[in-house]
C-alpha cells in the first residue's frame, strides 16, 4: 500500500516541476503555451537514451533540461513573431510536430512502441521520491525568488502591456526567449524523472492532453501563483484517485469541473478568498 | 493518376474541414474566443445523424434534423458557458472551453459505449468511374454538400438584411450596436449556424469512414484550429481556401515525406512554416 502512495506523491512532484515550468511562461510573462508537453517529452527520450546508453543519472537530467531549454528557447523564437491566439495555436502545433517526428522514428525511439527497459536511477523508490521532492522545492523557490527579481518585474511589464514595456526600454524579445529557456527547461527535468520513474515510455504521454492538463493544473491553481500552481496541480494530480469509486465516470468529472472552476472562479483557486469575500461584500455580509 | 487521386482526397478533406473550420472561425471572429467544444458539437452531429438514419431510414431527413438539433444545442453552450466569462482573459473561455470538450467526449463514451457505432446499411456507398479514378458517392456528396452550404450562406450573407447586421457586427460590433442590430441575437445565429455545419461535417465523417467514436472530434478539430489560423483568424474567405490548402498538403504530405512525419506533424508543420513566414497567416483580416 506505502509503494502505492510513494508512486502517487513521486508523480505529483513531477507534475509540480512541470507546473512551474509552465507557470513561468504563461503566468509571468504571458506567453500562453498549448505544447509544454513536447517538452516533457525531449527530456524524457533524452534520458531515456542517455541512460541506455549508460551515463550517470544526474548527468542525464541535466542534459534533459539542456536540450528541452535549447529547443524551448528556439520555439520562443515563434512568440517573437506571432502572438495570444496565434502563439497558442502555433504551440500546440509543436507539441504535434513533436509526437509525429518521435512517432515516425523506429529505429532510435522506438516509433509507437516507446522505449522500454530503462536503467533505474539507483536509489530505490523512497530515495528517488526524495531526490524529487528535493527538487520541487528548489524550482519552487527559484521560481519564487525570480519572481522579485529585476526579470520577474520584466516578464511581468510583457505579459501586462508588451508594447508599452518595448516603449520603456525593456528588451521584451529577450525576456521572452529567456521566461520560455527557463520554462521548458524545468519541463525537460520533469520529462527525466518521469523517465526514470515509469522506466517506460511512449510517445502518447507527451501528447496533446498531456499539454492541456498542465495548463489546467497552473489555470485552476491560480495562474502566475506558484503556491496556486502547487495546489492545483496537487488537486488535479490526485482527482482521478479520489473519484475512483466511480472509475468509468472520473474522465467526465475532470472536465465537468475544469469547466465548472473556469466558469465559476476565473482567476483559479488562488483567487477564490478574493472572489468570496467580494461576493460577502456587495451582499453586505448578509445571508 | 495518382496525382490526381491524391488531389481528389485531399480536396474531399479540406471540404470536410471547411465544414467544422468556418464554424468556428465565426466564433472568433464575433467573440475572440477559440471554441474548441465545437469539437463536440461536430461529433455529436455524427451521433444524431447515425442514430436518427438508422432510426428512419432516410439520410435526407436526418441530417437536416440533426444539424438544427446540433445547431441549438450550439447556442446553449454560448449561453451557458461563454456569454458569463466573455470579460475575462482569453485563455478562460479557452480553458473552459477545452473542459466542456473532455465532458462531452466522455458522455458520448458513457451512453453510446466507447467501441462507437456503424450504420446499418451505410448509405452512398456506389462507386462512379471517372477515366480512371474511382470516386464514392460519398465523396460526391460531401464536395457537392459542402460546396452548395457554404455557398448559400455566403449568398445569405451577402444578400439578406440577416447576413448585411451579422458581417456588420463582426467588423464592428459597437458600431454596430449603435445602429440598432441586436448584438446578442447576432451571437445566437452565429453559434446556431457554426455548430449546425459542424453537425453536417460530423455526418460527412461518419459516412466517409462509416464510424461514428467517442473521440471522433479531437483530430479534426484540432486541424480546425490550424485552419483558423492559416486563414487570417475570423476571415471566412481565407478559411475556406485554407482549408482545401490543408487538405491537399496532407495529402501530398503523407506519401512524399510520411516516413519522417505523421498526417498531424505535417498539417502543423506546414502551419508553422506559413506563420514564421506570414505572421497574420494566409489571409489576413483587412
Amino acid at each position: 500500500m506505502l509503494i502505492y502512495e510513494l508512486s502517487l506523491a513521486t508523480v505529483v512532484c513531477i507534475n509540480i516541476i512541470q507546473a512551474i515550468g509552465l507557470n513561468l511562461i504563461t503566468g509571468y510573462c504571458g506567453q500562453i503555451s498549448l505544447g509544454h508537453a513536447a517538452f516533457y517529452g525531449i527530456g524524457a527520450y533524452t534520458t531515456a537514451l542517455m541512460a541506455k546508453a549508460g551515463f550517470p543519472g544526474p548527468v542525464n537530467l541535466m542534459a534533459a533540461m539542456l536540450l528541452s531549454g535549447s529547443v524551448g528557447a528556439v520555439v520562443g523564437l515563434t512568440s517573437l513573431r506571432v502572438r495570444e491566439d496565434f502563439l497558442a495555436i502555433t504551440t500546440m502545433g509543436v507539441g504535434f510536430l513533436f509526437l509525429g517526428i518521435v512517432r515516425q522514428q523506429e529505429r532510435f525511439l522506438g516509433g509507437e512502441l516507446g522505449i522500454s527497459s530503462i536503467p533505474s536511477f539507483g536509489l530505490g523508490k523512497p530515495g528517488f521520491f526524495g531526490l524529487t521532492l528535493i527538487l520541487v522545492i528548489l524550482t519552487a523557490a527559484f521560481s519564487l525568488y525570480l519572481k522579485k527579481t529585476w526579470m520577474g518585474f520584466a516578464f511581468e511589464a510583457v505579459a501586462d502591456d508588451e508594447d508599452t514595456a518595448r516603449v520603456l526600454s525593456v528588451n521584451v524579445s529577450a525576456y521572452k526567449l529567456v521566461a520560455f529557456a527557463l520554462g521548458t527547461a524545468m519541463a525537460g527535468l520533469a520529462g527525466g524523472l518521469y523517465c526514470y520513474f515509469a522506466r517506460f515510455i511512449v510517445p502518447d504521454d507527451f501528447g496533446f492532453i498531456t499539454s492541456i492538463s498542465v495548463l489546467s493544473m497552473v489555470a485552476v491553481g491560480g495562474i502566475g501563483s506558484v503556491y496556486g500552481v502547487i495546489l492545483g496541480t496537487v488537486l488535479l494530480t490526485l482527482m482521478p484517485d479520489f473519484f475512483r469509486f466511480i472509475s468509468d465516470y472520473k474522465l467526465f468529472v475532470y472536465g465537468a469541473l475544469l469547466f465548472a472552476v473556469m466558469r465559476f472562479a476565473p482567476e483559479g483557486l488562488a483567487g477564490l478568498p478574493a472572489l468570496v469575500s467580494a461576493k460577502v461584500a456587495r451582499t453586505g455580509g448578509a445571508p | 493518376m495518382l496525382y490526381v487521386e491524391l488531389l481528389i482526397q485531399g480536396l474531399i478533406y479540406g471540404c470536410m474541414y471547411a465544414m467544422i473550420a468556418v464554424g468556428l472561425t465565426l466564433v472568433y471572429g464575433l467573440l475572440r474566443i477559440l471554441h474548441v467544444a465545437h469539437a463536440g458539437l461536430f461529433a455529436l452531429g455524427g451521433y444524431l445523424g447515425l442514430l436518427l438514419t438508422n432510426a428512419t431510414g432516410s439520410l435526407l431527413l436526418s441530417m437536416p434534423l440533426a444539424a438544427g438539433l446540433v445547431g441549438l444545442l450550439g447556442m446553449v453552450v454560448y449561453r451557458l458557458c461563454y456569454q458569463p466569462i466573455l470579460d475575462r482573459p482569453p485563455y478562460v473561455a479557452l480553458i473552459a472551453s477545452i473542459g466542456l470538450f473532455i465532458a462531452m467526449e466522455e458522455l458520448f463514451r458513457l451512453i453510446f459505449g466507447p467501441y462507437g457505432l456503424t450504420y446499418t446499411h451505410a448509405p452512398l456507398q456506389q462507386l462512379f468511374r471517372f477515366s480512371g479514378v474511382t470516386l464514392r458517392a460519398v465523396d460526391l456528396a460531401i464536395v457537392v454538400g459542402s460546396v452548395s452550404l457554404l455557398g448559400s450562406l455566403a449568398w445569405l450573407a451577402k444578400n439578406t438584411r440577416t447576413g448585411i447586421a451579422w458581417r456588420a457586427t463582426v467588423d464592428d460590433p459597437q458600431m454596430a450596436g449603435s445602429f440598432g442590430i441586436s448584438v446578442l441575437k447576432v451571437r445566437y445565429l452565429n453559434f446556431f449556424i457554426g455548430s449546425a455545419l459542424a453537425g453536417i461535417g460530423g455526418i460527412f465523417i461518419s459516412l466517409l469512414s462509416n464510424l461514428v467514436e467517442p473521440t471522433m472530434g479531437g483530430v479534426p478539430s484540432y486541424k480546425a484550429l490550424a485552419i483558423i489560423v492559416l486563414g487570417g483568424l475570423g476571415n471566412v474567405g481565407g478559411t475556406l481556401i485554407a482549408s482545401l490548402v490543408l487538405g491537399v498538403v496532407e495529402a501530398f504530405g503523407t506519401i512524399f515525406i510520411g516516413d519522417y512525419l505523421d498526417r498531424d506533424a505535417i498539417a502543423f508543420g506546414f502551419l508553422i512554416l506559413v506563420l514564421m513566414i506570414r505572421p497574420q497567416g494566409l489571409f489576413a483580416r483587412s
